[in-house]
């Protein structure tokens, strides 16, 4: 039942994205427990797959951590990078970021 | 509040109750300038457990002086010979007392007293010698999982490490922590973004924010340094966004609660999982906080470490002086590479060979085995890689630590 296909991995049970182990081309069909997902697009090594399929906006998890929000739809089987996700943090973290990280750091956790 | 558990080890008792996985001689030179006719005495004993380490400034500093101290009487320790040039301003008398006051055989050499290199290496040598056969026969006691400290660190990193090694020693870490180990993991300016995570995890609220705040003090040290750290290169190996590549160096961490932040030298009052907060306090001076993996590694050995999880993708090599490091290889290729280098293949994970399950339980009892006196690979390879140089630290704040009135008498 706890099933899930050799060539992604999922960290941890309640993420939505699963990890490519290997390149996985389109059409593929992934076993993830009860599920079956159709890989939509060639996805490369240590890139993302949505599990689910994510309206506008949902926080990503990875890790069962949140690492940023969809930019739009995303479909099950839909590879999730750049075009498609964008961060809830800084952008870049580069000479002015930390400064502006310090005025962040006193605001109340929004990151849940 | 983890309950003791049975006795699965054996250590060498030390005096102030710690147990030392390993028991050796330690010959560290409290200037550069005395760092050759150091170095010359431990050659005598390739292959011994003799080993070399010690502080290459002639200027004094707080931070060194405390990482003199916690090196020397560290329980993987059993005797120490300082090797002094003589005018430098590091308190050798106050370093040898301490050593001295925990039990251990200790001797300072001034190389400007003793007749120069020739007869300080003649002297060196043979205190050694005798101090091997004094040590030799000191018996290990029973230990616990319980009385271990783990270090992680990762180094060399690339896009596979996040995914294979760093959350197989996660789930390493959550099993030691569920024995009742301490587990430390560290190097906050690759923590940006994952501060908010952290401070859910904290044993207390006033913990939860000291988390944010060590973070935030990362981000702005290494923004002064103009070090960035998300790079184009990172999104050709699929990571999207900065808190998700923090993440993959945060996997170390596991998912156990966090019960504490360590500063470099001291030691954790129970077990569980703690922070070592390695960037120093206040202005920016002295330049980077850690210029090799090895400066890290010897802070965790600081903070009582009797061996290192260190995590790598691209493959690094090194070891430590005084606590064995383990390698855990992420990547698939690099492991083929460098086999003789590398402990754990990690990398099976990408190969539907294994899962992280599999792998966090094999590092866990690599730990074990290694606990109980079988060389990790650099150990073997006679790595001893040693680095400290300057930094400066305030005191901790009272919310860093857990409440430990009756936890340290239930310890020991």
């Amino acid at each position: 039942m706890n099933e899930i296909d050799g060539r992604v991995l999922l960290l941890r049970p309640e993420d939505n994205c699963l990890i490519a182990c290997v390149s996985v081309p389109a059409g593929v069909c992934l076993r993830i427990g009860l599920d079956e997902i159709t890989v939509l697009q060639p996805v490369a090594l240590g890139h993302k797959i949505a599990r689910f399929s994510m309206s506008a906006g949902t926080k990503v998890l990875r890790y069962g951590a949140v690492i940023g929000s969809t930019t739009r739809a995303v479909l099950a089987g839909e590879h999730v990078h750049t075009h498609n996700l964008k961060s809830d943090y800084l952008p870049t973290y580069t000479l002015s970021a930390g400064q502006q990280f310090l005025t962040k750091a006193s605001r109340p956790s929004d990151q849940k | 509040m983890t309950t003791p558990t049975e006795p699965m080890l054996t250590g060498y008792l030390r005096s102030d109750g710690r147990k030392g996985i390993r028991n050796l001689v330690l010959v560290a030179y409290l200037v550069e300038c005395a760092h050759h006719v150091a170095r010359e005495i431990t050659g005598a004993f390739r292959h011994r457990p003799v080993h070399l380490l010690g502080f290459p400034g002639c200027y004094p500093n707080d931070y060194a002086d405390k990482m003199m101290r916690q090196l020397t009487t560290h329980p993987n320790v059993g005797a120490v010979l300082l090797v002094s040039l003589g005018c430098e301003s590091f308190d050798k008398h106050g370093l040898e007392q301490a050593v001295r006051s925990s039990g251990r055989l200790v001797q300072t050499l001034t190389i400007q007293q003793t007749g120069g290199t020739k007869t300080t290496i003649a002297q060196g040598e043979a205190w050694v010698r005798d101090a091997l056969l004094s040590i030799k026969d000191a018996v290990r006691v029973p230990m616990g999982i319980d009385e271990l400290v783990i270090g992680t660190v990762c180094g060399g990193s690339d896009g596979t490490s996040g995914i294979t090694a760093n959350p197989a020693v996660g789930r390493a870490f959550d099993s030691l922590v569920d024995h009742g180990a301490t587990c430390i993991f560290e190097e906050t300016g690759e923590l940006v973004g994952c501060e908010y995570h952290m401070q859910d995890r904290a044993a207390t609220p006033e913990l939860g924010q000291e988390l944010v705040d060590c973070v935030a003090k990362a981000a702005h040290y290494y923004s002064v340094l103009g070090h960035g750290s998300f790079a184009p290169g990172n999104a050709d190996g699929g990571l999207t966004t900065q808190e998700e590549k923090s993440l993959g160096a945060y996997a170390k961490s596991g998912a156990s609660v966090i019960q504490g932040i360590l500063k470099p030298g001291d030691l954790a009052p129970t077990g569980g999982l703690y922070l070592l907060d390695m960037v120093p306090d206040g202005e920016v001076r002295f330049g980077f906080p850690n210029i090799s993996d090895n400066a890290e590694i010897v802070e965790l050995i600081s903070c009582g470490a009797h061996l290192t999880l260190f995590t790598t993708g691209r493959g690094s090599v090194v070891g430590s002086a005084i606590s064995p490091v383990i390698k855990v290889c992420a990547n698939p290729h690099t492991y083929e590479r460098l086999p003789d280098d590398m402990d754990v293949n990690a990398g099976r994970i990408l190969r539907a060979q294994a899962t992280l399950d599999d792998v966090g339980e094999e590092i866990f009892n690599l730990v074990l085995q290694v606990a109980q006196g079988e060389p990790s690979k650099s150990e073997g390879l006679g790595h001893q890689e040693f680095i400290l140089t300057y930094k400066s630290f305030t005191a901790k704040g009272p919310a860093c630590l857990p409440n430990t009135t009756n936890i340290l008498h239930q310890k020991h």
